[in-house]
């Protein structure tokens, strides 16, 4: 099967001298879920913020064949889909309808093809009722899942998810973790929470000090690790 | 949260919602180089402009005495200017800052109540407005709300230990200033983020596209001319 996240000896330092990356590598193939686990600052979102170029540091970082750089990020972009941690970062146009149909729209769609794709990602998550609602009405469930059909609508092959069970009651959890599992979509989820990346995927890696340092098992993992 | 409250305004259904942004834009430019060119003691102009502005509001269906508290904000400000032009010995003068100020934030409040920030920004590229501007408007918009969400936040956490931010002293007032610059500038950023994560490259789609009608000419024509015959009797 072939590699959807190909990621060789990835280093990355921030302006403030921290090392968050020492040579990280990884793969992923497509329509593949793992969990990343590890420390409060142990890399992992830096790490993601690599795969779509936000971040940018030395080493290698191939996307479904193409290498991330400056001519390839519109394309990577609409390949990879991050959901951010905190959703009210995410959503900030004045309709959940118009913010599901950004990127589509800054992906270069026209308008009503950017409102159909927007109209069947919220079907898809169960929220075309509020498609006319402001986000910040929404509940913290219906934020994230705004957030995910906003990656839905660019026809992402690979969604990243940071952190994303954070202000989520029990059953929103349940409720999002029903969502995912029945996406097509390649997967990485950037979590503390084991038992709910346990129920999506088998596979996790293990951060520490910005590197990979085991990968495996997500049971096998947490009894290593005590986590 | 507050700007909620005039984000739920501007979402409003009305004759005036209707309107394309640039006609309320140039409605509200005709009214307000009227009301600055007003001669002093043109007491019935400023009274016609109040009647106006009320009247607008009640076609668009907003709260008046919200929208009338809304354009008080301006008035600390004006105020202070008020008060130091009558020192200066020009009574007259400061009365009517006053009173320009408080119009001129009256026309402000109605056009931004009745217009969604985007279409308002889409109104003024439309006029032609540089690019550049608007971006910066639009970005200024949602970093202000971001600054506004912060403050909030401090200011809870604050009266949750039986403290208040605005009766704090000195020191700690400007200590909070610079958390609140510090954590406004990390939200900004992660925002800044999460756009370019979904392909944002400097412009920010219109999502919608509205027509300029007759209705809509008919609106700014309409405010120019009584503007005009304000200017001309008052």
């Amino acid at each position: 099967m072939s590699l959807i996240v190909d990621v060789r000896q990835l280093h990355f330092t921030y302006e403030d001298g921290t090392a968050a990356l020492n040579g990280v590598d990884f793969d992923l193939n497509h329509g593949g879920a793992v969990a990343l686990l590890g420390a409060n600052g142990s890399g992992k979102t830096t790490f993601v913020h690599h795969l779509n170029g936000i971040l940018r540091g030395a080493g290698s970082v191939v996307i479904d064949g193409l290498p991330v750089t400056e001519k390839n990020l519109r394309e990577i972009r609409k390949r990879v889909g991050l959901v951010f941690q905190d959703s009210d970062n995410q959503l900030f146009m004045p309709t959940v309808l118009e913010d599901v149909a950004f990127g589509p729209m800054a992906c270069g769609a026209p308008a009503p093809e950017a409102a159909d794709r927007a109209r069947a990602a919220l079907d898809r998550v169960g929220l075309l009722a509020k498609a006319g609602k402001a986000p910040w009405h929404l509940s913290a469930g219906e934020k994230k899942k705004a957030s995910i059909a906003g990656i839905l609508a660019m026809d992402a092959k690979l969604l990243v998810l940071d952190e994303p069970t954070t202000f989520l009651d029990p059953p929103a959890r349940r409720s999002l973790a029903e969502l995912l599992s029945g996406l097509p979509q390649a997967k990485i989820l950037v979590t503390h929470d084991a038992a709910f990346a346990g129920r999506l995927t088998s596979d996790a890696a293990f951060f520490e000090a910005g590197r990979i340092v085991a990968r495996g098992r997500v049971e096998e993992i947490r009894r290593q690790f005590n986590w | 949260m507050r700007h909620a409250r005039v984000e739920n305004w501007s979402r409003g259904d009305s004759p005036i919602h209707r309107r394309h942004a640039a006609a309320k834009i140039l409605a509200a430019l005709a009214i307000l180089f009227s009301i600055a060119s007003l001669q002093s003691g043109a007491l019935t102009g400023y009274i016609l402009y109040i009647a106006l502005l009320l009247l607008a509001g009640r076609v668009a269906r907003l709260p008046l005495v919200a929208m009338l508290r809304a354009a008080a904000a301006v008035l600390p400000f004006a105020l202070c200017f008020a008060l130091v032009t009558a020192l200066a010995g020009d009574r007259e003068l400061a009365v009517r800052l006053v009173i320009r100020s408080y119009i001129s934030a009256l026309t402000a409040v109605v056009l931004v109540a009745t217009t969604p920030m985007p279409r308002l920004i889409a109104g003024l590229e439309w006029l032609r407005t540089p690019r550049f501007l608007t971006q910066v408007m639009q970005f200024l918009y949602r970093y202000l709300i971001v600054l506004m969400e912060e403050a909030g936040a401090m200011g809870r956490a604050a009266a949750s230990r039986a403290g208040a931010l605005r009766t704090i002293q000195f020191r700690q007032a400007a200590g909070a200033a610079s958390v609140l610059f510090a954590r406004s500038y990390a939200r900004a950023e992660a925002i800044h983020r999460a756009l370019l994560a979904r392909g944002f490259e400097g412009q920010m789609p219109v999502f919608r596209t509205q027509r300029f009608t007759i209705a809509d000419a008919g609106l700014a024509t309409a405010a120019g001319a009584f503007a005009v015959v304000v200017r001309t009797l008052a």
